[in-house]
């Protein structure tokens, strides 16, 4: 019986048969059906898939006219990352000129819109200088990180120190607190970079602490919105599914733990989110393509019912892209193509 | 992973019409298919052209929107953006910021 060579979610080698790979395909997509209740992927996508996994090609790629837009969050930092010695303007020359990329992103190295508050105004003339010598859509970007408000980062007590000690009135009062720092950071920093020309603001990895830190994303969306109708603003999510840390919050009256992509979506739209990006988790100790399954399962759901453009978040550890520092070609590819054929993205 | 992105699907930016595709989500919410017919319209092209370097690269050489090489002469950053809001109809907000500052009758 013939092999395949294929990766589990970290990314490490492993050979599979047909079999395998049509099993995994088929629990990867019943996984994502029973945990959101969505429509499952048609027999045919199924049937792609499997020969997707079991192409031996090293990269692969979408049809002709089928391409899609690419952006990229915290893009400036990347270099940074990777110790490369080149100024953020730079960073963005080589993106636009050099790499291909449809929408550019200037951020801080440390992401978040706190630690970005003490410094905008020094962000500020790098985002006015690039804007003049760049030519595609630039983005300012960073992440809501609820996190920081609670001590002994920020001012708030823990919610993480005051949960086992049963003491949940006082977690969810802090939860309250911190909502309102970060909504007041968020409107600010997004509303001083609008105001000295970008593009759009990026809110990405959106409610990695909980329901808390999405309702505060949220709220700040609507009121920069109002503020400035005219503003492009990209959500990129931080997971599948939203956690319930404080358990009661609502949003127009939409319970915000536990929503799944699609829901996530429609409460993006209904305060005026421009572009949203979903994140699945990857499952490291499963196989791609039951991750790549499951990913276009909870995604297609989304670009079903979507009536603004869907980038969905194809990085390190989500969207079938492999939990790994490097991460392989072949991996990566066909969780490009497989996303962007299957679910008719808008982009990555 | 950004260059095995760009390899397998992406449109390529300035090197195609990537970025100007891009302007129409960021300043009409236009989804993909919208979005690519409405830019292949406003250049005379075809929507399959859209991620075409040569195609684009003669387009954007005619129109003088902007190219991936430096060729003297040509816009580039600031000016190519102005030329980009008037042929696809739509405002930049660094176009206008520049417009205000340099008090622009225009």
């Amino acid at each position: 019986m013939s092999k395949f060579f294929s990766r589990t979610g970290d990314g490490f080698p492993v050979e599979m048969t047909d079999a395998e790979i049509r099993k995994d395909v088929e629990e990867g997509v019943a996984d994502a059906v029973k945990r959101a209740k969505i429509a499952p992927l048609s027999a045919d996508h199924v049937r792609y898939l499997v020969e997707l996994f079991e192409r031996p090609d090293r990269a692969v790629g979408v049809e002709r006219g089928n391409e899609v837009i690419l952006s990229y969050d915290s893009a400036t930092t990347k270099f940074k990352r990777g110790n490369v010695s080149v100024s953020k303007i730079q960073s963005l020359q080589i993106y636009e000129r050099l790499l291909g990329a449809d929408i550019l992103e200037l951020a801080h190295i440390d992401y978040s819109f706190k630690p970005v508050k003490p410094i905008v105004v020094f962000e500020q003339p790098i985002l006015e200088q690039a804007l003049l010598m760049t030519i595609p859509p630039l983005f300012y970007g960073a992440m809501p990180n609820l996190g920081l408000y609670s001590q002994p980062d920020g001012p708030c007590p823990n919610p993480g120190d005051l949960l086992p000690k049963g003491l949940i009135a006082e977690a969810r009062a802090s939860y309250a607190e911190q909502i309102a720092h970060s909504v007041k950071d968020m409107t600010y920093v997004g509303g001083t970079m609008y105001e000295a020309g970008a593009d759009g603001i990026n809110f990405d990895t959106t409610a990695a602490a909980g329901d808390a830190e999405f309702y505060a994303t949220l709220k700040a969306i609507e009121e920069l919105k109002k503020k400035y109708p005219a503003m492009c603003v990209q959500m990129g999510m931080a997971s599948e599914f939203v956690l319930g840390m404080h358990g009661e919050l609502s949003y127009n009256g939409v319970r915000l733990a536990g929503l799944y992509p699609h829901k996530q979506l429609e409460l993006a739209q209904q305060v005026g989110v421009s572009i949203f990006g979903p994140a699945i988790n990857i499952v490291p100790s499963r196989s791609l393509a039951w991750n790549t399954a499951r990913s276009a399962t909870f995604i297609k759901a989304c670009t079903d019912i979507a009536k603004i453009p869907v980038h969905a978040c194809v990085g390190m550890g989500v969207c079938g892209v492999p939990l790994t520092l490097t991460v392989p070609i072949d991996a990566l590819t066909r969780a490009s193509k497989a996303l962007v054929d299957i679910c008719r993205l808008d982009g990555l | 992973m950004a260059v095995a992105h760009g390899v397998a699907s992406g449109i390529g930016g300035i090197r195609a019409a990537g970025d100007l595709v891009a302007r129409m989500q960021v300043s009409k919410g236009m989804r993909l298919p919208e979005a690519k017919k409405y830019v292949a319209g406003k250049l005379g092209a075809s929507v399959a052209d859209i991620a075409d370097p040569v195609v684009m690269d003669e387009i954007r050489e005619d129109l003088n929107l902007g190219r991936v090489n430096a060729i003297p002469g040509a816009a580039k950053g600031i000016d190519a953006k102005f030329r980009i809001a008037e042929v696809l109809g739509i405002e930049i907000n660094s176009v206008n910021l520049f417009k205000k500052r340099v008090g622009w009758k225009g």
